[in-house]
């Protein structure tokens, strides 16, 4: 592989990691729990969107295969999505919500900012501009993870619950493939290593203040960059995509 | 209509900037795109004009709409062949919406964004915002959410009015 070639494939995993995640939020829209909650969801759906579709517009000009982001995201099929099993899962309740959040922006935040310092430009200024909205869906996340936490008996053990369901997909996060050493090595791109550490600190640290224990060291699941997703994710995909499956072309 | 082309460029720059800066964010209408920050350049080559358009929140559904808003506006004053550049470097900021702009918000009733972009701690205290009715500092956040992506929803604990504040990022 070319390193031309791992950059545009990172690239479409970035995507798809932004996009899942923003279709996951959106089913919030009309189901939140509370007004002021269902706009914060609407509000952070509608960011990842916006990344997504940047990141797969220069995915796509790089790939030169005269693709666009809406022929992305809409007509490929469940195995050639490659984003991490963690964003797929489903919203649960509010609880399963904000870990799902804290545990991938987290993440993101690091892998953006290690993005931002990298030598594609086209990348560089995507990461920068994503950058500056994710910090506000952390520290939203991290407030409410907080509150829940160190909140009532019964919303501790919902989100302690919540925090052993979801950590299994938190192993895949760090576990790099090739295109990620490429990144690394070609592009000055994220040090998973490095960036491993550190959200281990900074998840300790809002878990630590949410009063709840960090998971032991457990077995990992892991495929979402291999295309091997979990149940729920064809169910996403088939509602996201009806509309083009069902009116291919269909456009307004 | 005398299409600006037979004026000098920097004549036609200075019109077509001061166009732009009278065409409002269909959001915020108090505020025009000029305000807000997001005209990074404007060039004209051969009466071919390319304005260059830095977005504000990355799935700010009005981008779409702004871009189409310049292109009309222009057209409407005679110029024909003008293309937008999307400009995301350096990231557009509140930082980077103007003084007079900051004072249009206000008195529409908007509190405008207080302090640098990106400063705050992850689980730091929130800031403190000017009532834009009373100027009253004794407020409340009710959430960090709004109507638009850039809103966030407070209240007035001394004249007891809702309002908005532009969020920094």
């Amino acid at each position: 592989m070319t390193n031309h070639q791992a950059l545009t494939k990172y690239l479409f995993r970035l995507g798809d990691n932004a996009l899942i995640l923003a279709q996951r939020l959106g089913e919030l829209v009309a189901n939140g729990p509370e007004l002021e909650e269902e706009l914060a969801t609407a509000n952070f759906a509608l960011d990842y969107l916006g990344q997504a579709r940047m990141f797969y517009a220069r995915a796509c000009e790089l790939e030169g295969a005269g693709r666009d982001e809406d022929e992305i995201a809409f007509l490929r099929g469940e195995r050639e999505f490659e984003n991490f099993l963690l964003v797929e899962q489903p919203n649960g309740h509010f609880g399963d919500t904000i870990v799902r959040q804290v545990l991938f922006d987290s993440f993101y935040i690091l892998q953006l900012e290690a993005l931002a310092a990298c030598s594609d430009p086209g990348t560089a200024e995507i990461a920068a501009r994503a950058q500056k909205e994710i910090q506000y869906h952390l520290r939203h996340a991290a407030h409410w993870l907080v509150r829940l936490g160190d909140g009532t008996q019964e919303s501790h053990a919902r989100v302690a619950d919540s925090l052993q369901n979801f950590w299994r997909y938190t192993g895949e996060l760090f576990d790099g493939d090739g295109i990620d050493d490429l990144m690394h090595s070609a592009f000055d791109g994220p040090d998973l290593q490095r960036i491993a550490g550190t959200w281990h600190d900074n998840v300790g640290k809002i878990l630590q203040q949410a009063t709840l224990q960090m998971p032991e060291d457990q077995w990992m699941d892991g495929g979402g960059r291999e295309g091997r997703h979990t149940e729920p994710f064809g169910y996403l995909l088939a509602e996201m995509q009806y509309m083009q499956r069902a009116f291919p072309g269909a456009s307004w | 209509m005398t299409p600006y082309v037979e004026t000098s460029d920097s004549a036609g720059l200075e019109n077509i900037w001061a166009w732009l800066a009278e065409l409002p964010d269909p959001e915020v209408p108090v505020v025009s795109v000029v305000d807000l920050g997001m005209i990074r350049d404007v060039e004209i080559s051969d009466g071919a004009v390319r304005v260059s358009v830095a977005p504000t929140y990355s799935g700010c559904p009005a981008t779409d709409v702004i871009e189409q808003n310049i292109v009309s506006c222009l057209r409407d004053k005679g110029i024909a062949d003008v293309t937008i550049r999307r400009v995301l470097s350096p990231p557009w900021t509140t930082d980077w919406i103007s003084e007079a702009g900051r004072e249009k918000l206000r008195a529409y009733g908007i509190a405008p964004p207080i302090g640098s972009a990106g400063k705050r701690s992850l689980l730091g205290a929130l800031p403190k915002i000017a009532c834009p009715c009373c100027a009253s500092s004794n407020t409340e956040q009710v959430s960090e959410f709004g109507s638009t992506a850039c809103k966030a929803s407070y209240k007035c604990r001394d004249c007891l009015e809702p309002f908005e504040y532009f969020k920094c990022i």
